[in-house]
């Protein structure tokens, strides 16, 4: 079992955790994952680990709501335990194989979609204590549901946001932001955290300006060590297992059709499970609708 | 003068009712019928079962304590062998192991050695019965990489031996393939694996699930920093191979680690239970082996009709004779010399048919089998939901890439020798991880001889 040592609601939807594993705080590094189950019935979900504590033992992780299995994450207090809880899974970012001094020289443009601030800042904050130049765009759809912003201010040279209605910073998308940004400053590497769909429209976006471009899979997974292969994806016309050889690929080669596509396979049945899951949690806790 | 009756059948569910449940399909012996069985054993002085099972179980003793009726005995007799008697009594390929090689098969018909030792192994778990003699902790500690039956019959042997041990399991439960894999209605996972592995931790052998060795934590890492004298990796063959044709990553297309994985390890046939997994109406598998009758017999239970396709003749199906014929009994279809060229997709991207092509047996190979060729426009669809992936497996390439110097050969199985020296000095392997995918029984004793090894090796350092 694993403690939850502190619970922080960001939005209605989202939570952040820091839970007690003290191998995972120990070995993570930014760009992996883990996978947790909420309870002994429960799914193997992967979550990206958002921070790291190798003093306290601790791993922070930040789930939005979006069917049965995240809600039931969501409900769990502090004190509260996790069934299970392993990771650190699939390959670091790249970047982390190279030294202060090649990074010092480098200015990274990240992109994070909604959700995808959290996993995000773990790179940003890594980048940034190597003396990198970082600069981060947040989209959210409003500004409830923007996170982290206090935190991403904290580590990253500047930072531009963007929301669907305008309720907060410019409104519109992050690939107008990006495309008004790339026209006038000029970066070594791009990387883009948020829903498939906006990974996809970022690629597109990114490809006239000629600059690398990393993407971060969130594939449905089961085992998340290469045992099953539900998480393939077609990148460069080869099947690689984004839990294993990913999650962070080049974005230029993803099947982005194909990935969008693999990741509703278990919708219909998901949505029906959510239905029955819904009735059942009401009562007790606080729905996180 | 020995009982000259025929080999006792086993009683099983009946195929109709089986094919709509999860409970297991055999009965096993009672024990009337397991006396009656002992009784034809001739215990023989030179016996060829011993020598044809991996791990050497002294067959006629503990057959000839059955007869006497002391079960106490007879489980003593097994222990000192295998830690996992309820298991291998249930899988193991007996017919081309001890089975095979019985005395009696030459004439009639093999010794039921498997279903006795099933009997005697569940007849222990029953009376509470439980061997953990074991010599005083000796101060050296050993980690285990895999909880699958290698890893276990390591720490079995190692922890009578006084060591203490460690067993690093990256899954949630511990078994490997006898969790993950092999479906409860073969092998009932709370009653047989979990009991078996209790045993194993009744040694005083600690687990700890959730750790990925080589993410988690690293093995230089479990030497320098932990402690561990020596390591086992005993992580088995768990990487599905796909067959790289048109149509694979269409939605549908599983592999059968995943298809398995999703009903056994997560429990998808139970409703309780939050996984999904998607049947459809028709699956449609493909390989041969055990591996593909089990995904094909766990996909007619969630109530698909189910097709079997395999490219060679029935003969050449690498599956067990036993789980072949439970398969056709309960009413799975079976296409022989049969190879998918591509799987066809709807406008949606789901899974429509299979194209398959017909094959005819050619020239025997370098292996001595022949090989199937393609006939040339014997091009058919079948029309199918789903298509079942089972072609094999190989071992994961996690650990080997993370351990500086433990060498593997081109198809990533870890080189060790007889006894499970790798090229790293203080790390043994055996199992899948090191022959590719094989048997229960082999991977154990494949543990045993590196329990031996090991134990070797840190007397000497
Ligand atoms: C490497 C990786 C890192 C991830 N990191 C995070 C994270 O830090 N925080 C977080 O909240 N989520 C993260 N996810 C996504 C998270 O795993 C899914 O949201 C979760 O599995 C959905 O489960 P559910 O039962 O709640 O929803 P379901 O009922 O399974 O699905 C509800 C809806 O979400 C879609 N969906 C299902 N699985 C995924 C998925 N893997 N990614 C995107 N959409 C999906 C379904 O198609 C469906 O429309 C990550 C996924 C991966 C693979
Ligand atoms: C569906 C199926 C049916 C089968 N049917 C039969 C049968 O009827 N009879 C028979 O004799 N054999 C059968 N087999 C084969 C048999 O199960 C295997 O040969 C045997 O389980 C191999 O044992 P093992 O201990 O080497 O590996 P496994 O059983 O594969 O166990 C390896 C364990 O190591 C863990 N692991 C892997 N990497 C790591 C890591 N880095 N860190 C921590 N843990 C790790 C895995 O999660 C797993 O639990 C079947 C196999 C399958 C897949
Ligand atoms: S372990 Fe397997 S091979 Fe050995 S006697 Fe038992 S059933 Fe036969
Ligand atoms: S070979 Fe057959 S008859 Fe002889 S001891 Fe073994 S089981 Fe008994
Ligand atoms: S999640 Fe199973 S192989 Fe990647």
């Amino acid at each position: 079992m694993y403690k939850i040592v502190k619970k922080r609601e960001l939005n209605p939807l989202t939570s952040l955790m820091e839970v007690y594993a003290p191998r995972m705080a120990s070995s993570s590094k930014p760009g992996q994952f883990l996978i947790v189950r909420a309870h002994d019935k429960g799914e193997r979900i992967p979550l990206t680990i958002c921070d790291y504590d190798s003093d306290a033992g601790t791993v922070t992780i930040v789930t939005q709501v979006v069917g049965a299995s995240s809600r039931q994450i969501c409900h769990l207090d502090e004190g509260d335990h996790f069934t299970d809880f392993v990771g650190p899974l699939g390959e670091p970012s790249e970047f982390i194989h190279k030294t202060a001094e090649e990074l010092s020289k480098m200015s990274f443009l990240f992109i994070a979609g909604g959700l995808g601030t959290a996993p995000v800042y773990p790179q940003v904050k890594f980048l940034s204590s190597m003396g990198a130049k970082v600069d981060v765009i947040i989209g959210a759809k409003n500004r409830e549901m923007l996170i982290f912003e206090k935190e991403m201010q904290s580590v990253c040279n500047k930072l531009y946001i963007c929301t669907d209605d305008g309720s907060y910073g410019k409104k519109g998308l992050v690939t107008d932001l990006m495309k008004e940004i790339l026209e006038r400053e000029r970066y070594d590497h791009l990387v883009a955290i948020g829903p498939m769909i906006m990974m996809k429209f970022v690629t597109l976006t990114a490809k006239p300006f000629n600059i690398p471009l990393t993407v971060s899979l969130n594939t449905l997974m089961v085992d998340g060590t290469g045992m099953c292969g539900a998480c393939r994806v077609s990148v460069a016309g080869k099947t690689r297992f984004a839990c294993v050889e990913g999650p962070e690929f080049n974005a230029y080669d993803v099947d982005f059709e194909e990935a969008m596509r693999r990741q509703g396979m278990y919708k219909s049945i998901e949505v029906e499970k959510d239905h029955h899951c819904k009735i059942g949690l009401d009562h007790n806790k606080r729905a996180a609708q | 003068m020995r009982n000259k009756i025929p080999r006792v059948p086993v009683r099983e569910q009946d195929p109709l009712v089986r094919a709509t449940n999860y409970d297991e399909v055999s009965y096993g012996y009672n024990t009337e019928e397991a006396l009656l069985e002992s009784s034809r054993c001739l215990g023989c002085k030179n016996p060829r079962c011993v020598t044809a099972c991996p791990v050497n179980i002294n067959i006629p003793a503990f057959i000839a304590e059955i007869e006497n009726r002391d079960f106490h005995k007879a489980a003593e007799i097994i222990a000192r062998d295998s830690s996992l008697p309820s298991v291998c009594g249930r899988v193991c390929p007996q017919e081309s192991q001890c089975e095979g090689a019985c005395i009696l098969s030459v004439k009639g018909e093999a010794v039921a050695i498997g279903k006795l030792e099933r009997f005697v192994g569940d007849w222990s778990r029953e009376n509470g019965v439980k061997f953990t003699d074991k010599a005083p902790l000796n101060g050296k500690k050993v980690a285990i990489i895999g909880s699958g039956p290698a890893g276990l019959a390591c720490a079995t042997d190692l922890a009578k031996l006084g060591y203490d041990i460690t067993i690093f399991e990256a899954l949630h439960e511990p078994g490997g393939v006898l969790q993950y894999g092999i479906p409860e209605f073969r092998l009932p996972k709370e009653r047989v694996v979990k009991n078996e592995i209790d045993n194993v931790k009744a040694l005083g052998v600690k687990l700890e699930t959730n750790v990925v060795v080589g993410r988690t934590v690293t093995i230089d890492n479990l030497m320098d920093k932990e402690g561990f004298s020596a390591i086992f990796v005993g992580s088995g063959a768990g990487l599905p191979k796909f067959m790289n044709i048109p149509g694979e990553n269409l939605n549908g297309v599983v592999s059968a680690n995943e298809f398995l994985t999703r009903n056994n390890l997560m429990r998808a046939y139970d409703s309780n239970y939050d996984t999904p997994i998607y049947v459809g109406k028709r699956v449609a598998v493909v390989g041969g082996g055990n591996v593909a009758m089990d995904a094909a017999r766990s996909a007619l239970r969630l109530g698909a009709d189910v097709t079997v396709v395999y490219r060679r003749t029935e003969k050449e199906l690498p599956a067990r004779v036993e789980e072949v014929h439970h398969a056709k009994e309960e009413g799975i279809e079976f296409r022989m010399l049969t190879n998918p060229v591509e799987v066809l997709g709807d406008e949606k991207g789901w899974v429509r048919g299979l194209r398959c092509i017909k094959m005819e047996l050619g020239e025997p190979d370098d292996s001595g089998r022949r090989s199937p060729v393609p006939i040339k426009g014997s091009d058919f669809d079948i029309e199918t939901d789903v298509v079942i992936m089972s072609l094999g497996t190989s071992p994961n390439p996690l650990l080997s890439s993370t351990t500086p110097g433990l060498d593997v050969n081109r198809w990533n199985c870890i080189v060790a020798d007889d006894d499970g020296r790798t090229t790293r000095e203080g790390v043994f392997a055996g199992g899948d991880a090191v022959t590719g995918a094989a048997t229960v029984i082999l991977a154990m004793g494949a543990g045993r001889k590196a329990a031996a090894a090991i134990d070797l090796y840190l007397r000497e350092n």
